[in-house]
């Protein structure tokens, strides 16, 4: 048989990923405890370099290498990039937090760098095996990340629902693409786009194995009726795992979502744009109502992931280029501001203390004017409110869903920001017009918390008076 | 029908049978027990689609060291049944009509009309010199050696996630150190103290 050596370049800063895992794993065991933080800088360091390299290896264009399994275009690169970005966020932000509950540890960092490789194998996938793989890679990181705090009986209780019930949807995605591999006779998603294109879209077998598909890809970003498990899960988690979770995962399902029904069935684009508008309702109708009776910040934060799913899958939907782009945009824009939102509970919480109940915030006016007026940008963007980045990157998904003329479905998502706007609108008036509870202590966190925590809040203000940049970033991927 | 087909029909029946009991059964150990048989007849399907290699491990792997796992781990904990039923009832009718649904689409989609033998040609089979396990090795290191490092890091992971969870360091260990044994003198342990005799009182 014949074999030609694959081209090992496109694949470098995944390659570097896992060269740096393995060496800070074996590093870490050598370590004091007082000295961990040079597992913390490695980590971080690591981030960067890879950055770099994805940054340096980026063309027009797109490449496929090892045997047509690994895929890299503009889309994955700038998808790569936002993830490093926020990995790199969730670590420094999670470090004062994990040092006060004693979970300062090595395997922190290295599970959380085994789940960006695998986003990034999500995000290069080109078959139906890597896809796979790369899922299965993440998300046993992730399991393992909340169940790390191994004496809270809540967060052991969270880590087992997130692992049932992720083994299910995995179940479900591997049944479905059994389905799909039985059809059209390959892995590969370039031929599988092929085959289902010229085959005639009413295939009783093909909806079989979309439907099974489109189930995977919900549970994983948390769509509606696939949710159960995000606020337990959320709220469960020790809150550096919570960071992790919500922010550069929602963005390699996107890939995975992106990856799977546009570069592999595309020709169906009919049949999954009706599931997908009935997920992308129901998402918004329950994670918006829901939220409003949540007193836990956290478990409102995730009804508002859940929400802003809804609002990702319009982009997507619309089955247009721009649509994409703005879902991008959108997925981008929502992992920023939830890095700032679970970032401020971070910030609040002290040893023995989470501050994630909503009262937590109580006066946070008086006790801190600064991070309250951070929270309030926060609030603003996520509630959708002008000038904020939140704002353009729900116009730019409504307008795409104008675009394809579902109107009703734009009017649809209007109606529920509005009413989502409300428990947004709580939280600043919890903050502005309640006040303190006495003996609550000034936030005393570390500089380099602060300090990040600002610019994110600032950079959310930022891209929100000039988001043409990002946009037009996000257009240029999906061109 | 053909000698084959008839092999089929009876594995996939024992399949079918000991897959419904391992989830029926009230014995935890009775249901591993249906569990290996369960891969022992998909091992003899495997077996009959000329993966032998896949087939053979099957039965080492999971038969042979994950089930006895399994046994060990059942055989410790102690499973009260009665607390696991509980709700079993009220569940079952969805339970049912959810499985109904499944089947009735199954039936729909996965059948004659799209998988028979029109759409899907039987494969040739290989003559005797053909080996299974090397055609796998080549693939698996050079076409799809991308995925097989991808599935190598899974397994790390997995290690990784297990001893993070697992692992606790005991400050107290009670563990024998042989050197420091040897090397004792008798004055480390004895202490002999001079004094005079006392009248017992």
């Amino acid at each position: 048989m014949s074999f030609t050596m694959p081209d090992f370049m496109p694949a470098l800063p995944e390659m570097f990923l896992l060269g740096m895992t393995c060496f800070i794993l074996l590093l870490d065991l050598f370590l004091s405890e007082r000295s961990r933080i040079v597992t913390y800088l490695l980590a971080q360091s690591t981030l960067l370099g890879a950055l770099l390299l994805t940054v340096g290896l980026y063309e027009e264009g797109r490449a496929l290498t090892f045997s047509d399994t690994f895929v890299i275009d503009p889309m994955g690169s700038v998808l790569k990039v936002f993830i490093y970005l926020a990995t790199f966020l969730v670590f420094l932000y999670a470090k004062d937090y994990l040092r006060a509950r004693n979970m300062f540890k090595g395997e922190f960092y290295i599970l959380g760098l085994f789940g960006v490789l695998g986003m990034n194998v999500l995000v290069s996938a080109h078959s139906l095996l890597t896809i796979y793989l790369g899922l299965e890679l993440l998300s046993l990181s992730m399991y393992a990340m909340v169940a790390l705090q191994r004496d809270s009986l809540q967060a052991s209780e969270a880590a087992m629902k997130y692992f049932v019930l992720g083994a299910m949807a995995s179940a479900l995605l591997l049944y479905g693409m059994s389905m799909l591999y039985g059809v059209t006779g390959s892995l590969d998603l370039g031929q599988i786009n092929n085959s289902t294109a010229a085959m005639d879209g009413n295939s009783m077998v093909l909806a079989f194995a979309l439907v099974f598909m489109v189930i995977g890809v919900a549970f994983k970003l948390g769509a509606v009726p696939f949710h159960m498990w995000l606020p337990d899960v959320y709220h469960g988690a020790p809150t550096a795992a919570t960071l992790y979770l919500s922010s550069a995962p929602k963005l390699a399902a996107f890939a995975m979502m992106m990856r799977l029904l546009v570069d592999g069935m595309a020709g169906l684009q009919e049949q999954w744009e009706g599931m997908l508008i009935l997920l992308a309702v129901l998402s918004l109708a329950l994670g918006n109502v829901i939220a409003i009776a949540q007193t836990n910040l956290k478990r409102m934060l995730a009804y508002s992931a859940i929400s802003h799913v809804g609002f990702l899958l319009l982009g997507v939907l619309s089955g247009t280029q721009a649509g994409y782009a703005a879902a991008m945009f959108y997925a981008i824009a929502y992992v920023i501001m939830g890095l700032g939102g679970f970032g401020m509970i971070v910030l609040m919480s002290r040893a023995g203390f989470e501050a994630d109940n909503i009262e937590d915030f109580k006066g946070l006016n008086e006790r801190s004017p600064w991070f309250a007026l951070m929270m309030l940008i926060l609030m603003f963007s996520m509630a959708g409110v002008p000038p904020f980045l939140g704002f353009w990157s729900k116009l730019a998904v409504i307008q795409a869903a104008i675009g394809v003329e579902l109107v009703w479905l734009a009017a649809v998502a209007v109606v529920f920001s509005v009413i989502g706007a409300f428990y947004y609108l709580r939280v600043v008036k919890v903050m502005y017009f309640d006040k303190a509870e006495a003996g609550m202590p000034a936030i005393s966190a570390s500089l380099d918390l602060r300090v990040v925590l600002s610019t994110n809040s600032l950079a959310v203000l930022g891209l929100g008076l000039f988001p043409g940049g990002l946009l037009a970033l996000c257009l240029a991927a999906l061109a | 029908m053909s000698f084959e087909q008839i092999l089929f029909y009876v594995f996939a029946a024992i399949l079918v049978f000991s897959a419904s009991m391992v989830i029926s059964v009230r014995n935890s150990v009775h249901a591993i027990l249906f569990l290996v048989l369960a891969f022992f007849t998909s091992a003899a399907l495997w077996l009959m689609l000329e993966a032998e290699f896949l087939a053979i491990t099957l039965v080492l792997v999971y038969v042979g060291a994950v089930m006895v796992l399994f046994l060990f781990v059942v055989m410790m904990l102690d499973i009260k049944t009665a607390t696991m039923r509980e709700g079993f009832a009220r569940y079952l009718p969805v339970g049912i009509i959810v499985a109904l649904l499944t089947v009735a689409v199954m039936a729909l989609a996965v059948g004659q009309r799209h998988f028979g033998l029109e759409q899907m040609p039987a494969p040739i089979p290989h003559g005797a010199d053909y080996s299974n396990t090397r055609e796998l090795g080549l693939l698996l290191y050079t076409t799809y050696v991308y995925p097989f490092e991808i599935a190598a890091v899974i397994l790390l992971v997995a290690i990784v996630a297990a001893i993070a969870l697992t692992l606790r360091q005991r400050g107290s260990s009670k563990s024998q150190n042989v050197p420091d044994q040897v090397a004792v003198r008798r004055n480390d342990r004895v202490r002999l103290v001079q004094m005079d005799a006392e009248k017992r009182k």
